[in-house]
Formats: structure tokens, sequence, C-alpha cells
């Protein structure tokens, strides 16, 4: 399967050239670009592992870009995502976030249902991936 | 010029305030002009709250007594002179029209502005703030027609009221969703699937890249479907969805029903089958929707509401309400989404005049622009934010139209264009969430999408089959029709009347 969360998971994966000019929009915008990895991609893991604090200080993409690669370098064959943090009154929220690196193999999830009466299901989405221990998953 | 009433006062000739006590409150029938409810030299105050009326007065009656009677009839004021006014506060209860202004290109009507003191409404309610100003006023006889354009909410009486039960910034973030419009379907044929079958279109526009499927505004609980039914099978269609593509994923239950017990019962029941998100008509009424806003904020759930029936009071310029208002009002009574227009849809929709709706949801300060039809300053005191929904005939090849007039913040709702794809429901929403992403990264990029959209999407779809698809099917639809509902408004200053 293909995850399809962030902005832009139905185009061809990104160029390191195109995930600049969306960091430069970003940094145009006044947002602080954040990076961040994962090997448990559930749709309710909203905690992926941080790569240092949102880039408050960074003002070139090129900059942007180096912290990227370290990232990448240290969590090969895992999730990468991109966020821009917008600290606007009436923002203060995440304004992009779009995947920039995934596993080759993407194993997906399982849906387990849990028949109760009147014909309820309670609905579990499990990761197969978290079949294994942190670090063993990719 | 002929009286709004016939009066029996023959002793006052003067047209203005009659300011002598005993003859002011003699018995019989007076101006209302006479009775004080006009006042051009009123000084408005922070606190009060403000309402544009455009006035269509009859032959011959007066625009600023007309004005002075919508004032009176919206207020405090009955057809005759009572002594019963000397025992209240009645000067400041009086509602004054402070201002009329002749209506550009329209020769016949004026925009009258009244004054209302706050202690003339009960906090946080819908239901008594639009009795007073719609109540009885709308069927006077000397107008020929009336038409609220806009109001001004004083911060202090925004105050008392909850607004949006999420908002917009923690729908995003309930969602994981950020960065592009959210996209949606309503569900097709409106009525007669049944929970089976209906739960399957559910499941496929989902499975095919769609963040939220929507009941229709009469999908209730009928003879083909029934609501539990409906529930059940669309929450099948839910989380298979949302399993499969790892994203989280929504249906818009409808729980419009004929008594409020009944709707909390299907509220709950949403709630216990885990979907984010429910649904209320705008016809259950003002204070049905404060309850379901109350409800969804205490019960973490998205609150979305179909502006059904609003046109039969917002789409004629001489008389009702504009859509702006209702807006405005829906933003303070709490609900989480509201249909307001596409401009390039099936659905009435003049450019400015949407500009003006979604500037009223989304802002947190929106200035008076008379081009957009805002009237007054309105600061929304940290209200949350309403996100809008257009819906109404669109499809994929306007992408590049629908993000340049709508933003980021808006859900488009593609119903026939995702379900009516010649490959089928995914291949619908897979054509639909292609051309979206293909215009939010090339806007973001920086290119001029207004005028290379086509070309953008003509592009993309040399690798994606579905979007090509539904290009060719609907490459030659568009609804371009005079629109009812404009702005009368001429670049230059207004005269004074």
């Amino acid at each position: 399967m293909r995850l399809t969360q962030g902005q832009f998971s139905f185009l061809p994966d990104l160029t390191d050239d195109e995930i600049k000019q969306q960091i430069t929009y970003a940094l145009n915008q006044g947002w602080a670009v954040a990076v961040e990895s994962t090997d448990d991609p559930h749709p309710r893991n909203i905690y992926w592992d941080m790569w240092g604090t949102p880039m408050f200080d960074i003002a070139d993409a090129a900059g942007v870009m180096m912290e990227i690669n370290a990232c990448r370098k240290a969590n090969k064959g895992k999730y990468i995502k991109v966020l821009a943090f917008d600290s606007q009154k009436g923002f203060e929220s995440v304004r992009m976030s779009f995947i920039i690196d995934r596993p080759a193999e993407e194993k997906g999830f399982e849906l387990i249902r849990s028949e109760g009466p009147g014909r309820k299901v309670d609905y579990t989405i499990r990761s197969y991936a978290t079949e294994k221990p942190a670090g063993a998953r990719y | 010029m002929q009286d709004v009433a016939v009066r029996s006062v023959t002793e006052v000739a003067s047209d203005g305030v009659i300011t002598d006590k005993k003859l002011r409150y003699k018995s019989g029938v007076l101006k209302y002009k006479q009775m004080g409810y006009w006042d051009p030299d009123y000084e408005v105050k922070e606190t009060d709250i403000l309402a544009a009326f455009r006035i269509t007065p009859q032959d011959g009656v007066d625009p600023e007594e007309a004005a002075a009677a919508v004032a009176g009839e919206s207020s405090t004021a009955t057809w005759t002179v009572v002594w019963t006014d000397r025992l209240t506060d009645c000067d400041g209860y009086r509602a004054k029209a402070y201002r009329v202004d002749p209506i550009p290109g329209a020769p016949d009507q004026f925009m009258a502005y009244i004054a209302y003191d706050l202690d003339l409404f009960e906090e946080g309610s819908i239901a008594n703030l639009t009795a007073s100003i719609i109540g009885n006023v709308f069927g006077f006889k000397p107008l020929k027609g009336l038409r609220l354009e806009d109001m001004r909410i004083p911060t202090a009486y925004l105050k008392t009221f909850q607004g949006p039960a999420t908002g917009i910034i923690v729908e995003r973030e309930r969602l994981n969703n950020y960065g592009r419009p959210l996209l949606g379907a309503t569900m097709k044929p409106k009525l007669g699937l049944s929970g089976r079958n209906y739960g399957r279109v559910v499941y496929e526009a989902l499975k095919g890249g769609l963040d939220f499927t929507k009941d229709d505004e009469n999908i209730n609980s009928q003879p083909f479907m029934h609501w539990r039914d409906r529930f059940l099978y669309c929450m099948e269609g839910v989380n298979k969805a949302t399993a499969e593509t790892g994203e989280i994923k929504g249906t818009y239950l409808n729980v419009t029903a004929a008594t409020m017990e009944d709707m909390y019962e299907r509220a709950e029941f949403a709630k216990e089958l885990g979907s984010v998100i429910i649904m209320i008509d705008l016809v259950i009424g003002y204070t049905a929707i404060q309850s379901m806003a109350k409800w969804a904020r205490k019960n973490d759930m998205i609150l979305h509401l179909h502006r059904a029936g609003h046109s039969t009071y917002t789409r004629q310029k001489s008389h009702g309400v504009s859509f702006r208002v209702i807006a405005k009002w829906m933003r303070m009574a709490g609900v989480d989404h509201i249909h307001a227009g596409t401009v390039v849809g099936k659905l009435e929709g003049d450019p400015n005049v949407i500009r003006g709706i979604y500037d009223t949801c989304r802002e947190t300060y929106v200035p008076k622009r008379l081009e957009h039809g805002v009237l007054f300053d309105q600061p929304w005191a940290s209200l949350k934010k309403l996100m809008p929904v257009a819906s109404g005939g669109i499809h994929a090849g306007q992408m590049h139209q629908l993000l340049t007039y709508l933003g980021d913040d808006v859900v488009l709702q593609f119903g026939g264009g995702t379900i009516g794809h010649p490959q089928g429901i995914q291949a619908g929403a897979v054509a639909n969430r292609v051309a979206l992403e293909t215009m939010v990264k090339a806007r973001n990029e920086g290119m001029d999408i207004w005028n290379e959209g086509p070309e953008i999407l003509a592009k993309a779809a040399k690798w994606c089959g579905p979007l090509r698809a539904a290009l060719d099917t609907w490459k030659d639809v568009t609804f371009d029709y005079a629109s009812t509902d404009s702005v009368d408004y001429v670049p230059t200053p207004t005269p004074a009347f």
C-alpha cells in the first residue's frame, strides 16, 4: 500500500529540487520548517520523531535541505515528512505537511473488527510494522 | 409625501422627533421619526449591534421615515403611542436609524443603518437576536421589500456565544491534514440507496482519496434506509478506507430529525461508532443548531451544517437576509462547516459576494469592504474559524479556479464529479485528489495557476489516467449565468443622503 498522508502523496515522489521549492514557499510565508521521521505511520500516530526543533532561525531553503539530508542519513528506510509551523495568531499550528521519504515496501495496516451487540462493530487499526519492536521495523 | 400611518395627532406639524414629552406620549399615532427612531446625529457605541437593511419604500414613502419604521418595528415600537413607554428607559431601548444612503443603480432602494443597544438582546441566543432583527418587520406594509444586508456584532455580544465547536485549526489537527483544501463528496443518488449500497459509495470515494463523504440534506431515516443502518454501513466504509490509506477519513452522518431527542440519539450513536463528524441541516432552526453545537463541543465532534432552505430568503436582493448574515449567525451559533458557495459551480455565487462570505467564515478580523458586500468592520473576538464548504456542480477541471477563488481552508465537494466518473468512484476520487495536489504544488512553486491551470492539469493527466478521463468528460461544463445576488457598489464616494 501507499501511505497517502500529507499534501502530495498522490503525486510522483518529490525530487530534491521540488522539495526545496516547497520549503521556499513556507519560508516566504514566515513559517518555520521542521523534519520528522517514523517507523509507525498509523494514522493516529501524531508525534513522529522530531529532527531537532523546528528550524525557526534558518531562513534559506538550502540550509533546511542540509538538515533534511542529515535526517535522511540517520533514518534510512523510514517515513520522513516536512512540516511548516505558523506562529501567527489565529493559526498557531501546522500549515504544511508532506512526506518526502518512505520505505521501499510499505506494510500498511490491519483493520480489526470486534463485533458487539446490535450489529455494532468496534474498529481498531493496527500498523503491521509495529509487530516488530522499534528499530527493527523497516 | 404619504405617511407611514394615518395620524390623528394633527397638532404635530414637524417631521422631527418630538421633544415635548406631553405631546410625544399623547394617545394616537405618530410618525416613527417623530417617535425618535431616526437620529442622524446618533453616535454609534462600541457595544451597539448594527444592522444595514436594504429598504424599498412604497411609492411616496420618505426613505428616512421608512428607515425609522424598520428601527421601530425591530425594537420597541408598535403602531400607536403607548404611555407605558414612560415606565422604561425608552430612549435607550429605542433602536436608532442613523444613516440612509441611496443605492447605486437602484433608484427606489436605500441602505438604512440602524443601531441597537446591547441590552435589547439575550446573551448567547441567535433566536432572540433574530426575533428582533428579522422578527415582525419583514412584513411591514409601508415597505415593498426589505433585506438584511449585513450586521456588526460587537465584541461584548460575540463573547456570549460559544462559536464553532471545533474550528478550522483544531479540525485540521484532528484530521492530521494540512496545507491543502479538504476533499469531499456528497453521496448520490441523494435518495433510494439501501444502507449496504450507500456504504459502498462511501468506501469507494474515501478509498480513492477523498477525506470526507457526506449525507445529503434530505437523507434522514426513510423507508429505503433507516438511520442506524446507514450509520453502521458508513462507518464500515470509513474504517476500511482509513486502514487502506493510512489517512483519517470521515463521513458526515446527518442527524437531522423531527425532535431534539431524536437528534441527540443519532448523534450519540455516531459518537459511539467513532465518527469524527456529524451533520445537521439549517432547516432544524437556530435553537436546535445551537444545541447541537454545544453537544458537538462537549463530545469532540466536528459539526457540519448544510444550508438547506437558505435560498428561499438569501437569493433575491430586494427582500430577505443576505447569506453573509446567515454565515455570521452560524459562526456565532457554533457550527464547524457551512456550505458557502463555489463561484464556478451550479449554484448562485457572485465572486465578490462569495469572497465576503468566506472572509466572514474564516478571518479573525473582517474589515469593511463595500465591493464584497461587507458593510461594517467585524472583529471576531477569538471565536473559532468556520470552514466553508464548496459544493454543487464542481469538477476537477476547475481546480485552478477553485483554489484561486477559495484558498486552502475550504472543503471542496465533488459529488457528481466523483461518483459520475466514467471509470468508477475510486477513479473519480483519484482524479480530484491528483488535480488538487498538482495545483497546490504548482501554486506553491510560484506558477500562475489562474492562467496556466488548464496546462498544469493537462500535464498531470498525462501520467494520471483517471484525471485524463475526468477532464475529457467534463471539460466543457460551466454554469455561466448572471448572479441574482451581486453587490451594488460603485468605487466612488457615496453621496450623503
